[in-house]
Parts: C-alpha cells; structure tokens; sequence
C-alpha cells in the first residue's frame, strides 16, 4: 500500500547539506504494523514527515527517490491534492500530545474540524460523530470532554484526543510518532493496547516509529532499524529479535537492561562512541567507527542493504554473501 | 550492613494557593511518611510514575526542598537538625548528580571550573593539588586531560553526564543521589554511563539514592528497589524479590506494563484504569484503591499501614492483613 523507493530528505544548513534520509527503502502493506527504531538524529521522524509532506521547504528538501500510496507517488501530488489525502487517508499522531494540540480551542471544537473539513458534516452531527470518537478511544464522559481545552486533560487522554483525531477518517495509513514516550508507563500500556484494539477493529496499517526496542517487540511485526539516516537492517521482528545481523542492532540489544525476573543481565554491553552528527558522517558505513568487526572496506565504502535471507536485509560488509 | 543514610517519616507538603486572590490553600502532599535506609555501598532504587514524590524526596534529603516533617539520618547526625553551616558542611559527603546533562553545567565554565568548585567549596588544597584531582576526575569516569579546557556545548549528552559525575565524585564523597541520570541519553549511550556507575561505586565504596521510572535500568543498578505512589512507598525489598515475587498490586501492574523487547514473550498485562489521582486531594484509604484490580471494602476505608514480611520485605496493602492479625 505505501511503497518508500530510494527516499532521500536533505537539510540545507550553513555547514553544507545534510542527509537526514539517505537512501531509504520500505513497504507497508495493507493493516501491517511496521516499526522504525533508531536513536535521536537517526532520521526516523523526518522520513514520517517526508511521506506526509510536512517538512518546511527550506531548509528541507526532498533530492531523490519516490513515495506510492496506492496510485499516487506523494512527491508529486499537487498540495491541495495531498492535503485531500492527510488526515484522511494518512494521518499522524505526534510525540508530545501538548504541543500537537492547539491550547485556545476546545478538544471538541478541534476534533469536529476534521468531521467538517473531510467529512463534510454539519455542526451538529459533527458534534456527535466527535462524541462518538472519543468514547470509542475510551475518553470517560465524552459529552463533558468535547468542552474542555487541552491543559485541562491529563498527558494519556491527550493522546487519546489524538488518536481519535487521527482515526476519525477511518485512514488506511497511521504514522505514529515516538506515540507513548512521553507518557508514564501504566498509561502507555494502556495506549498500546488502545492503538493495537483499533488497528484490529478499523484494519489500519501502522508505522510505528519508535526508539524503544520493548514496545517494538510488543507491537509490530517488522521492523527497520535506522541509523544517521540509512537503514541498517530490515526483518520480521520475530527474526530480528531471535537472529539480529547488523553489528549494531546486535550492540543495542545486548545494551539494554531489562524487567523481566526471568532474564538475568551479568553486565550490559557498551557500543562506544557516541552516534555521530549528521555534518560530519564517517565515509563508508555510518557505523563503523564505533564497530568492533569494522574492516578497511567498512570505512571506505557503505555497504547496500542486501536480503540475506527470506525478508532479512541487511547491509554489512561483514554479513551475508559478502563474507 | 550498617546503615549510612535512614530516612525515618519524611513528608513534605507544598502549600497551593487557588481562587482569585490566592485566599483558599490547600496542600499538595507530595511526600507522605517516606522511611528507608540505604547501606554502606548500597544502591537503592527509587521508582515510580510522573508526580510520585520520587526526586522530591531525593532533594529533600539534601534539604534542597525543606521537608515538612520527618528525620534524615546520615552517618549518625541528623540532617534536618542541621544549622545552615553544619549543612554545607555535611553536603561534601553527599553530591547529587541531576537529570538534565545540558541544563546542569555552566555553559560559560569550561570543564577544569566546573569540576574544581566543589574542591574550592570545601577543600584547602594549592592550585597544583587542585589540578591533579581534576585530573584524577576526569580519569575515572573516562575522559581525558585534554577536555578540562574546553565548554560543555563540546560535549554529547553521555559526556556530559560523565562530567556531572566526575563533579560529584571530586570532593569523595560517600552518598550520591542519581535523579534519572540516564533519562536524556540515548539507548546505545545509555549503558555506558550505567556502566560507570556501577563499576564506580565499587572502586569508591559509593552508596546510591538512584531515581528513575525506568523499571529496567533500576533493576540494573539496585541492591534494593522501593517503589513510590502518590507520595508514599508502597513496596520496599531487595531487587530479586521485588522483580520476582512482588506483593504489592501496583508493582504487579507496573512490572506487567513495562513492553519486554522480546516478542516470543506471550504475557497477561494487567492494565490499571484511569490516571494517577491529583496528589492534591488523594483517594481516601489506600490511595492506589481506585485503580487495584484487588480492591476490598476495607480499601477505601482505611488507610494501610507498610507491614514487615518475611526477609525485610517492606509492603502498605491490606491483602497481607490476615498475616498479621492471624485471620
């Protein structure tokens, strides 16, 4: 259903140009849920943005590649064509649901401009469908709640007031932004279960990005792991979780600590280094510096993601057929 | 293990001022009759939701919030009874270490004055000396000489927590209060600077208060993990207890809530109703009572009392009644 080909975003700065997207391939097929884990910088959140059209031209700017959403490529659509298409048929909640939510109006007022600008509804059935959607996202009395500003709803139930937004269209595409980081964890358990109920019941497909690699594990059925930009590996999650390749998806689960009794962590590993900045990538892999099997050709050249297996990608020169 | 810190009923209440004129006060009661201790080279692990009282009580035993009520013993003298002087003095032995990488450094000092003022605080020493314990620092927690002249802003988020500890430890002290430490760092930097703790506080005989939301990274660095809600403990015992066999309802729910990163996993979440209840006018009884998937009568009634149960495993429920009164 959305087809990302060789998506590349820059950033023009006054250091040069940067490649926030360099290069990225992935697939969501209809009702999957896809996942998109990275560290900050890793590109993970423009690339969201690119698909939406939603990045301030300038700086940003789209230098290569394509985007199909059924017939359409995005790119090229005309604007007053793909805001046709935004929030109706691709919609986006955001991480932090206090800024995404306008303060001065009601919940009610701003839930309902979706009903009228897409649905074309009147006022009042308007009204009802937004009463509608905030009890199906499990708002406690909605009639009360459509009249309430935002400040006045706890951090879950402005998220639930974005969900409803989002899914108030019924969309075929859900682009989820980093959705329950800033949330404590009793009530993103209770939003993950909220987005995966809805996802069942509407068959909305989901591109969950995220930098937490539990609730990817919890939530999605593949997953792209992204670095400064590339992606480094691709795979089900039940294969990236049981045999992960890349050196560094490798490192990062080997370095997070987990709750579970029935787990014991001895020591955690470190990757060193940090993620470097994107004006001053490393030539070759991205990755290298900090990897401990980097060879000569890994700071030469950057390896192409190539499938290793059925539905594993990979691209590391250490791995699959180049070894 | 003799206790180095023991927090005995600590409260603090923020008086809130509502209506027009700000005449009608109430009280928020951010910390209710906390009590723990922590050992010589212990890690205890406070945690909890936004809004339990966690770092208020982090910052109320250093007295950077006066607490309303309740003792805090460190090595046999009471902090609370302290004069401002005693105060600044006893401090040296107990540094904190902050959240917030970028916002807890002078963005005008470089490295070298940032580390050294606490030695220019409290101790004594030449220049010369000054130096070379900076130097030490910085060696400790992994960075180099080389990096005492230049600015925080040089630095990544990981780098600069390691610069926060290195000013917490210069002055060696005994008792380190960790306020989400890791929060702000990215995952693949995160178990660095988890590292350093803990292979830190083997070298310098440190304690650490460690305060996080994190159930994963405190089962990581505790010895003991008490957990907070609403302002009070609700569960207190040692890390393999408290992660295997917990007793209290909340600590179930929060433990079942945390997304485990591995998808074979198959598990029965229990998901708590509703939000965290404004500490301002708390559920009467227990205050977990609204959201406990165990609630009885007696809950809404009777406010439960934190019950001593095999091996020093603290716990406020009144599920465990019965053991007590023999029911």
């Amino acid at each position: 259903m959305l087809n990302i080909r060789n998506l590349t975003t820059c950033f023009r700065t006054p250091n040069g140009i940067t490649r926030a997207v360099d290069n990225v391939s992935l697939s969501i097929a209809s009702g999957e849920v896809v996942g998109v884990v990275g560290e900050s910088g890793c590109g993970k959140s423009v690339m969201a943005l690119s698909i939406l059209g939603l990045l301030p031209k300038p700086p940003a700017f789209v230098a290569g590649g394509e985007i199909l959403f059924r017939e359409h490529d995005l790119l090229k659509l005309p604007s007053n064509d793909l805001r046709r298409l935004r929030g109706n048929q691709i919609s986006m909640i955001f991480q932090e649901p206090m800024s995404a939510l306008n303060p001065v109006f009601t919940v009610g007022n701003q839930l309902m401009e979706v009903f009228r600008v897409h649905g074309n509804l009147g006022r009042s059935s308007a009204l009802q469908s937004a009463i509608d959607m905030l009890a199906r996202v499990g708002v406690p009395a909605p009639e009360r709640r459509v009249k309430e500003y935002p400040y006045q709803l706890s951090g879950g139930m402005r998220q639930r007031v974005m969900i409803a937004m989002a899914l108030a269209c019924r969309p075929a595409l859900l682009l989820a932004d980093e959705p329950t980081t800033a949330l404590d964890v009793s009530i993103q358990a209770q939003i993950l279960e909220l987005t995966t109920a809805l996802k069942e019941e509407l068959g909305t497909a989901i591109l969950l990005i995220t930098h937490d690699l539990g609730v990817v594990a919890e939530v999605t059925r593949r997953v792209a792991v992204m670095y400064t930009g590339r992606i480094l590996e691709e795979a089900s999650t039940m294969d990236l979780f049981d045999h992960p390749l890349h050196p560094y998806t490798q490192g990062l689960m080997a370095s997070i600590p987990r709750a579970d009794a029935s787990f014991e962590t001895e020591s955690l590993n470190e990757i060193t280094g940090v993620v470097p900045g994107l004006t001053d990538l490393p030539a070759g892999c991205h990755f290298a510096p900090r990897c401990a099997e980097a060879i000569d050709i890994c700071r030469g050249q950057a390896p192409a993601l190539e499938i290793v297996d059925t539905g594993h990608r990979v691209a590391c020169w250490r791995r699959g057929s180049h070894v | 293990m003799s206790d180095l810190l023991s927090v005995r009923n600590l409260s603090k209440d923020f008086p809130l001022s509502q209506g027009f004129w700000g005449r009608r006060k109430s009280l928020v009661h951010a910390v209710d009759d906390v009590s723990f201790s922590i050992g010589e080279n212990e890690t205890l692990g406070l945690v909890g939701e936004s809004g339990c009282g966690k770092s208020t009580t982090g910052f109320s035993i250093l007295r950077l919030i006066e607490p309303t009520a309740g003792e805090v013993w460190f090595q046999g003298e009471n902090i609370l009874a302290m004069d401002a002087n005693q105060l600044r003095q006893r401090r040296r032995d107990m540094q904190i270490v902050f959240q917030d990488p970028f916002g807890s450094l002078n963005p005008r000092l470089t490295v070298e004055r940032i580390i050294e003022e606490p030695l220019l605080n409290y101790e004594n020493i030449s220049p010369d000396e000054r130096l070379k314990r900076v130097a030490e620092a910085l060696d400790m927690v992994g960075l180099l000489r080389e990096h005492m002249t230049r600015f925080p802003h040089e630095f990544s988020g990981g780098q600069r927590q390691r610069i926060c500890v290195a000013r917490a430890l210069v002055v060696r002290p005994h008792l380190v209060i960790a306020d989400e430490p890791v929060s702000a760092l990215d995952v693949s930097v995160r178990a660095q600077v988890l590292n350093l703790m803990v292979r830190l506080q083997r070298q310098l005989n440190l304690s650490y208060l460690f305060i996080s939301h994190d159930l994963a990274v405190i089962r990581y660095v505790s010895h003991r993990v008490g957990v907070m809600y609403l302002g009070q403990m609700v569960e207190l015992t040692d890390v393999k207890t408290l992660y295997g066999k917990p007793l209290h309802p909340y600590t179930w729910a929060l433990l079942s809530a945390v997304p485990i990163p591995d998808p074979r996993r198959a598990r029965k979440r229990i998901i708590l109703a509703g939000d965290v209840p404004s500490p301002i006018n708390p559920p009467a009884g227990c205050r977990f009572h609204p959201r406990c998937p165990e609630v009885m009568p007696v809950c809404s009634q009777e406010i439960p009392q934190m019950r001593q149960m095999n091996g020093g495993h603290q716990v406020r429920c009144h599920l465990y009644s019965y053991l007590e009164n023999g029911r």
